[in-house]
């Protein structure tokens, strides 16, 4: 079997795959990192998203053997080895920007993302716009507007602290 | 998806001998079309031959009077890029609305205009602007180069290296979204420019891209919406189905194309 090797969370590591594996069944089933999900396989709800050389992809709709020699980074990458989370990790429970949970990971790297892309800082609508790829049938999407609005505050350097959510 | 094959090579050459020794063989770019049609079993090529590892194939080049973007370029990197927001913003502007971000951040230009989908935004781009697609053995003009639904003027080892885009005066594309997909139902793409006044529509010709002659006699003698007035598109070549009649689409053709030539200004 093709072996493909590339960067996953930091680390180095040589998977044997199929060609036609996704990138997704990759990390679920081999590398066990079950925090990205699969909602549709048909690249629509972007459950599935993952960071893939700093851009946010749908692991559903890539082969593992394009990644060769890429850098991934999955939800499991995203907090420091102390537990401290990612400002948009914390963003979401601060401001209960999840309900069932199942979209979350793929919100957050696409969130991440769109954050990082846009130094100038994002309005409401534009954070809406940007969130085109991921659906998320609970919340309404107004609490996830609302965290990502606060995480960028952080990610951008313009506050220490996370904004609380009013009470 | 079936069983493949998967080639990886280093360059534009090894490519194309890789595909003209092969004729199951498939080229795959950002995979945006290809994997879904992969995954549902639509397709069963003996091998993708991956241009992923071609570093010659991505970049954006401007000059005087021509954008250029090779074939492996992203739409993110177009729509991104402050070059081409200059030079043609309603490229930048037609790649920052396809799809969504993360198919952005993977789909190419080359892959869309040579999958030719009915719905696709880059066709329209192509066919409007007159552009010029360069390709591993030769140049095509854009009026040559899209031959019907899913075909285009390329041979079984022919691959798109770049697109070359004269800058127009004035250019705009709006498109109608169908409300779920996101698909263009109608695009418009207008220009005027060095290639003349052109109108292309995109989402409803059943035979994918077309030119709209009527409209673009009326625009080249008076550049306004209201030129538009009263020219109507027949129905009979225009795409049907569950999401609007054919009759429909040419309605909104006409709708489409005001908003466009209004916001070219």
């Amino acid at each position: 079997m093709p072996k493909v090797s590339l960067t996953v969370n930091g680390k180095p590591v040589s998977v044997e795959v199929e060609n036609r594996t996704l990138l997704v069944e990759m990390l679920r089933e081999q590398l066990r990192l079950t925090g990205t999900h699969v909602g549709c396989d048909t690249s629509q709800c972007g459950a599935c998203v993952v960071h893939v050389n700093g851009a946010s992809v749908k692991s559903c709709t890539i082969l593992a053997v394009q990644c060769e020699g890429a850098e991934v980074l999955t939800i499991e990458g995203l907090a420091a080895p102390d537990g401290t989370l990612h400002p948009m990790q914390e963003a979401f429970r601060e401001y209960h920007a999840l309900q069932c949970g199942f979209c979350t990971p793929g919100m957050v790297m696409s969130a991440i993302d769109l954050v990082q892309r846009n130094p100038q800082g994002l309005s409401d609508r534009e954070i809406r716009e940007g969130l085109e790829g991921n659906l998320c049938r609970c919340t309404g999407y107004h609490n996830i507007v609302r965290a990502i609005a606060a995480a960028q505050v952080v990610m951008h350097g313009k506050a220490k602290e996370l904004p609380r959510a009013a009470e | 998806m079936y069983e493949f094959a998967y080639h990886r090579p280093a360059s534009v050459a090894e490519a194309a001998k890789l595909l003209a020794a092969d004729p199951e063989a498939k080229l795959i770019s950002g995979g945006m079309s290809l994997i879904p049609v992969l995954k549902q079993r639509l397709a069963r090529p003996s091998a993708l031959i991956d241009l992923g590892a071609i570093p010659d194939l991505v970049g954006i080049s401007v000059t005087a009077t021509t954008v250029t973007v090779k074939g492996r370029t992203t739409h993110a990197a177009v729509a991104a890029s402050a070059e081409v927001r200059q030079a043609i913003p309603a490229l930048a502007e037609l790649a920052s609305h396809i799809g969504d971000a993360q198919v952005r951040n993977r789909g190419t230009i080359g892959g869309s205009i040579a999958h030719h989908d009915p719905t696709a935004d880059y066709p329209a781009a192509v066919l409007a602007l007159g552009a010029t697609v360069n390709t591993s053995r030769r140049s095509i003009a854009a009026d040559d180069f899209f031959t019907g639904l899913f075909a285009t003027a390329l041979e079984p080892d022919e691959i798109v290296t770049a697109v070359d885009f004269p800058i127009p005066e004035k250019a705009a594309y709006v498109k109608f979204p169908n409300p779920a997909s996101r698909y263009a139902m109608v695009g418009v793409f207008v220009a005027k420019g060095p290639m003349g006044v052109r109108v292309a529509v995109t989402g409803a010709g059943a035979n994918g891209v077309f030119r709209h002659a009527a409209m673009e006699e009326a625009l080249a003698k008076s550049w306004s919406p209201e030129a538009l007035e009263g020219i109507t598109t027949p129905a009979e070549h225009l795409n049907t189905d569950i999401h609007a009649s054919r009759e429909y689409r040419a309605h909104l053709i006409g709708v489409m194309a005001k908003r466009a030539v209004a916001k070219a200004g």
